[in-house]
């Protein structure tokens, strides 16, 4: 029908009606009625004149659609009336539905959504496992592989439909004339990896088997790269580029949804590419991650089981060597979520609780309206309306609400996802964080579940009420809605438990952090800069011209103005655990078969490194520049090497020999005090060796002290290097505090959004409580006019009201405390050196709950006490 | 006052589900407006039954929207004015019939059940 329609059919039924009426007055008056009472007879026999033209009208309605209109201009106007009251609802709903979609989107990006790879559910990585309690403690349950364990696992086990390997890499890409130098990030793959995961080259193809070979020199670009560098002219496959100076040909491109393991990485080589032979033969040196498919009709368990079986035979040839006696798998998907899964279902139960609150203080609110129009209400029920009519009504109020509150959170919930996304700095990015329709739906689900029953509660709770008794309820007769009051005070009861849980997690979660970014690392951290560069084995291809480089630079920085000292090694104290070796004692008895060697973090330092680091001389000396190539090897170690291996002996003198470092003797020199080699991580056993002993395996690091703010020196300390090698990139320029910032970055991300949620929700809590003391205050104010009449005195008022309102807040904390209990062994795994049941905390979180509580009462109980008496006897 | 007896007399509300028949039936005499349609019900059962304009309008609606009565705007003879008069259809006379039948049978059922003894005789 349309609207045409339906004004002609609205008019014809009023016609209808009006001159039936007329000729029912007709007919009084020529019964011989009075004019003027004929016309009220008509009326009365003719009855509700207006239910019946609506009910008349309703027949002809078409699926209630007209109705249903009414209601919504109904309810918009209602909402208009008290914008205070909408704009907060709407907000309130906006904020928790935002933020509970925006988690939602990057755990199902994350952690739910399949890899778009072919078949993902069939693809595990494996992990060497090393048996012993105190290496898992250390997280080497999940240990890299060494690449003769990978060739022995693919070649001797058939559970697996294949297996694949890669390693981590990186080069200084530049062009074949060596211009335009930049370090890129790279990775090794074999040649089965991609055919495997299926993922295919969107121009040319991927590594042969006969490429991944020591001596191969292909390359597969990655999308961003070929757009980025080579302009995506597919032209470019068949052409070199040289790597650390030596030529590859670039045999194909990735696609650009490619960006498995991460999204930084720029070039593929094949996996033996560049690697000395001899390393491949070797079981101990762990550097790959291994990639399995499984055949459609073996279990895992099955499969794995074989793989076990070779690598504790494999164990067994190496007892010496650190070589795990069993492995370990998970699957791809928990591979690359392993850092974030935690944090984010933490946060995810957060925000959840932050949506329960904020639904709750929905509820709460739109019950405090409800009562407010509980005569409105009484008064239309007594005109006809009907109790399905005024249910619907209050429904699509709520509805309204929450609509407004859902549209307006899933646009916020985009732009708090893009900022999640980028401030989450080690969310793996192997896929991209989007919204889909899977998130929609569930933005859709959670603002039905949500929203709906926060408006239902009050609907239903409100109409229950005989007409009558309301109309006739005057604000002594406060008994009829005592029941109401229960309710909001379990509301809140709820509300405060919730957020006392909330304030618990955001106060362990931040005293952890600050504890983390409190701690001291054993070095100098204020004033220092760090850059890093490798120099190309091709161009630097003896330790007499590696030696030359480093020294000049350091020359010529140490004698920039301003700089205070200034030291060459690989990594500095924070920065992450580097590599590790294994060793042995020659001066102490063999160690027994069967046990693994001990084992040590590698580090390289020069004769400056410690001094600029300012890291304390226990024992012995430092490197001089005598110890470099050519002369004894010398060695220095920390003091838990000492304390671990040579206990009750001075070590200085006596000898390491690192199988991995030339198959050499090192003498021990000196012992320097410890350090840690990241925030929250125990402190481990380290060896350094010199710098310029000309064995560089990996990476340099220049450390720079100067006397005020380091960041400025970055720009010239480049030039120099840039004068001296122009083809040679920096890289990670960054001082002390940003690598250990950075090593914190999602502690702090997790706490602070943790705590936003906590604030939000104690605001919520607290203004719910205002709200429910207040009404009940409204409620009350004619029994109090009595009571004071009747001599109470005002503290006695005011003490009553604020019982009443934090009775429901003492519950709560109580039930909150306990709750927390048991939800704080959530983050346990998460803190470092924080007790889960801190009792500072508790004490604090009470204290503030108690205090907020306290300050939302006062207002309404302080008004209830100031009540005039005789003007609240009056009002009734 | 004559009013006032009305009043008192015993009364009773249309049953549920027969005033769609007591309108088809009273239309089959010719079209008439609501208001001689509810006075005549009233009229017929002695003011027995009392016709409530809630029930009455949208019931004749009802009625039109299932094609069973037409309506139209005519001129009352003996007042000058437009009334809206209802007309049965063909489709109304034939439900008509069917509502009739089962209200007998209705009727019929109820009575063996309240007074068998006098069915029996």
């Amino acid at each position: 029908m349309t609207w045409w329609q339906m004004r002609k059919r609205d008019a014809d039924v009023e016609r209808e009606l009006q001159s039936d009426l007329a000729l029912e007055e007709e007919e009084q008056r020529e019964h011989g009625v009075p004019p003027d009472e004929a016309r009220h007879a008509a009326l009365r026999s003719f009855g509700n004149r207006t239910l019946i033209s609506e009910q008349t009208r309703e027949v002809w309605s078409w699926n209630g659609l007209e109705s249903l209109l009414r209601d919504l201009r109904i309810s918009v106007r209602t909402l208009f009336r008290s914008p205070g009251f909408s704009i907060i609802a709407v907000l309130v709903m906006a904020l928790c539905i935002g933020a509970t979609t925006s988690l939602f989107t990057v755990v199902r990006s994350v952690l739910l959504r399949p890899l778009p790879f072919r078949d993902p559910d069939g693809l595990v990585m494996i992990y060497e496992h090393f048996r012993d309690p105190s290496m898992n403690a250390q997280q080497f349950n999940y240990n890299a592989v060494a690449p003769a364990d990978y060739y022995d696992w693919r070649t001797q086990t058939h559970g697996f439909d294949d297996m694949a390997a890669w390693r981590w890499w990186q080069f200084t890409l530049t062009g074949e004339r060596g211009e335009l130098p930049e370090l890129v990030s790279a990775r090794g793959g074999t040649w089965n990896l991609f055919p495997l995961m299926g993922v295919n080259a969107v121009i040319g193809r991927t590594f042969t088997e006969s490429e991944d070979r020591p001596d191969g020199n292909a390359v597969m670009l990655t999308w961003s790269l070929f757009q980025r560098r080579f302009g995506g002219s597919p032209s470019i496959v068949g052409r070199q580029i040289h790597l650390d100076g030596t030529p590859y040909t670039i045999i194909g491109v990735l696609p650009n949804w490619f960006s498995y393991p991460d999204a930084k990485i720029q070039v593929w080589v094949p996996y033996a590419s560049g690697l000395p032979p001899e390393i491949l033969k070797h079981h101990d040196f762990h550097f790959s991650r291994v990639v399995a498919r499984l055949k459609p009709d073996v279990s895992l368990a099955n499969a794995l089981s074989q793989v076990e079986a070779v690598q504790y035979w494999l164990h067994l040839q190496n007892l010496n060597a650190p070589v795990a006696e069993d492995v370990a798998s998970r699957t791809l998907i928990q591979d690359l979520a392993q850092d974030v899964r935690k944090p984010l279902v933490i946060l995810l139960c957060a925000v959840m609780c932050m949506l329960l609150i904020g639904c709750l203080n929905v509820a709460n609110l739109m019950v405090a309206r409800s009562a407010a129009r509980q005569k409105e209400i009484a008064v239309r029920s007594a005109l006809g309306a009907r109790r399905m009519t005024l249910i619907r009504e209050q429904l699509m109020e709520s509805l309204l609400v929450s609509l407004a509150g859902g549209i307006t959170g899933m646009l916020l919930s985009l732009a708090a996802t893009k900022w999640l996304v980028t401030t989450w700095t080690n969310l793996p990015s192997a896929r991209s964080v989007h919204a889909d329709g899977v998130v929609l739906a569930f933005a859709c689900a959670l603002f039905i579940s949500a929203a709906l029953p926060a408006g239902l509660l009050a609907a239903i709770s409100s109409t229950g009420k005989q007409g009558i008794a309301a109309l006739q309820a005057s604000s002594r007769g406060a008994a009829g809605s005592q029941a109401r009051t229960a309710l909001r005070k379990t509301l809140l009861t709820v509300e405060i438990a919730t957020t006392v849980v909330l304030l618990m997690a955001a106060g362990l979660l931040l005293k952890n952090f600050w504890r983390l970014r409190s701690t001291d690392v054993g070095s100098a951290t204020d004033n220092v800069l760090t850059m890093g560069y490798s120099l190309p084995a091709k161009k630097y291809d003896s330790p007499e011209k590696m030696n030359a480089f480093n020294e000049t630079l350091l020359e010529q920085v140490r004698t920039m103005p301003g700089v205070r000292a200034a030291a060459l090694g690989s990594i500095v104290p924070g920065a992450g655990p580097g590599g590790d070796d294994s060793f042995t004692i020659p001066e102490h008895p063999p160690i027994a078969p069967g046990t693994a060697l001990p084992d040590a973090l590698s580090r390289l330092a020069d004769p400056g490194y410690f001094s600029t680091l300012q890291i304390p001389l226990l024992n012995g000396r430092f490197f001089t520049t005598e110890d470099r190539v050519g002369r004894p090897k010398t060695i220095i170690i920390n003091q838990q090497l000492a304390k671990q291996y040579f206990l009750g002996e001075n070590p200085l003198g006596k000898h390491l020999h690192v199988a991995a470092r030339g198959d050499a003797n090192y003498e021990i020199v000196g012992m320097v005090a410890d350090t840690l080699y990241q925030v929250g991580q125990p402190g481990k056993a380290t060896m350094y060796f010199p710098v310029l002993n000309g064995e560089i395996y990996e990476g340099l690091t220049l450390v720079v002290r100067t006397e005020a703010d380091s960041l400025v020196f970055s720009v010239p300390i480049q030039k120099k290097i840039m004068e001296l090698d122009p083809e040679l990139p920096v890289s990670y320029v960054l001082t002390m505090q940003q690598i250990i910032e950075r090593s914190l970055g999602n502690a702090s991300l997790t706490a602070s959004l943790v705590l936003g949620f906590a604030v939000l929700s104690l605001i919520l809590a607290s203004v719910g409580l205002y709200g429910v003391l207040s009404y009940i205050t409204t409620q009350r104010t004619g029994e109090i006019g009595v009571r004071m009449a009747l001599g109470a005195q005002r503290e006695e008022i005011l003490r009553v009201m604020l019982g009443d309102g934090l009775r429901p807040a003492l519950y709560g904390l109580t039930l909150g405390l306990a709750a927390s209990i048991w939800a704080v062994r959530l983050i346990q795994s998460m803190l470092y050196g924080t007790q889960p049941l801190d009792p500072a905390i508790f004490a604090s979180v009470a204290v503030s709950m108690l205090v907020v509580a306290a300050l939302a009462c006062l207002v309404p109980a302080w008004r209830a006490s100031r009540i005039d008496p005789m003007q609240a006897l009056r009002m009734e | 006052m004559s009013t006032m007896a009305k009043h008192t007399r015993q009364r009773a509300n249309v049953l549920q589900g027969t005033l769609d028949m007591l309108i088809l039936r009273t239309l089959l005499y010719g079209p008439a407006h609501g208001h001689q349609i509810g006075k005549h019900i009233q009229r017929t059962t002695n003011d027995f039954l009392q016709m409530q304009h809630g029930s009455l309008y949208p019931a004749l609606h009802r009625l039109e929207k299932r094609g069973w009565v037409v309506s139209k705007w005519e001129t009352a003879p003996d007042r000058n004015r437009e009334f809206k008069y209802y007309q049965l259809t063909e489709k109304g006379r034939k439900q008509l019939t069917l509502e009739e039948s089962q209200w007998k049978q209705m009727a019929k059922a109820v009575a063996r059940i309240m007074w068998p003894e006098a069915e029996e005789s």
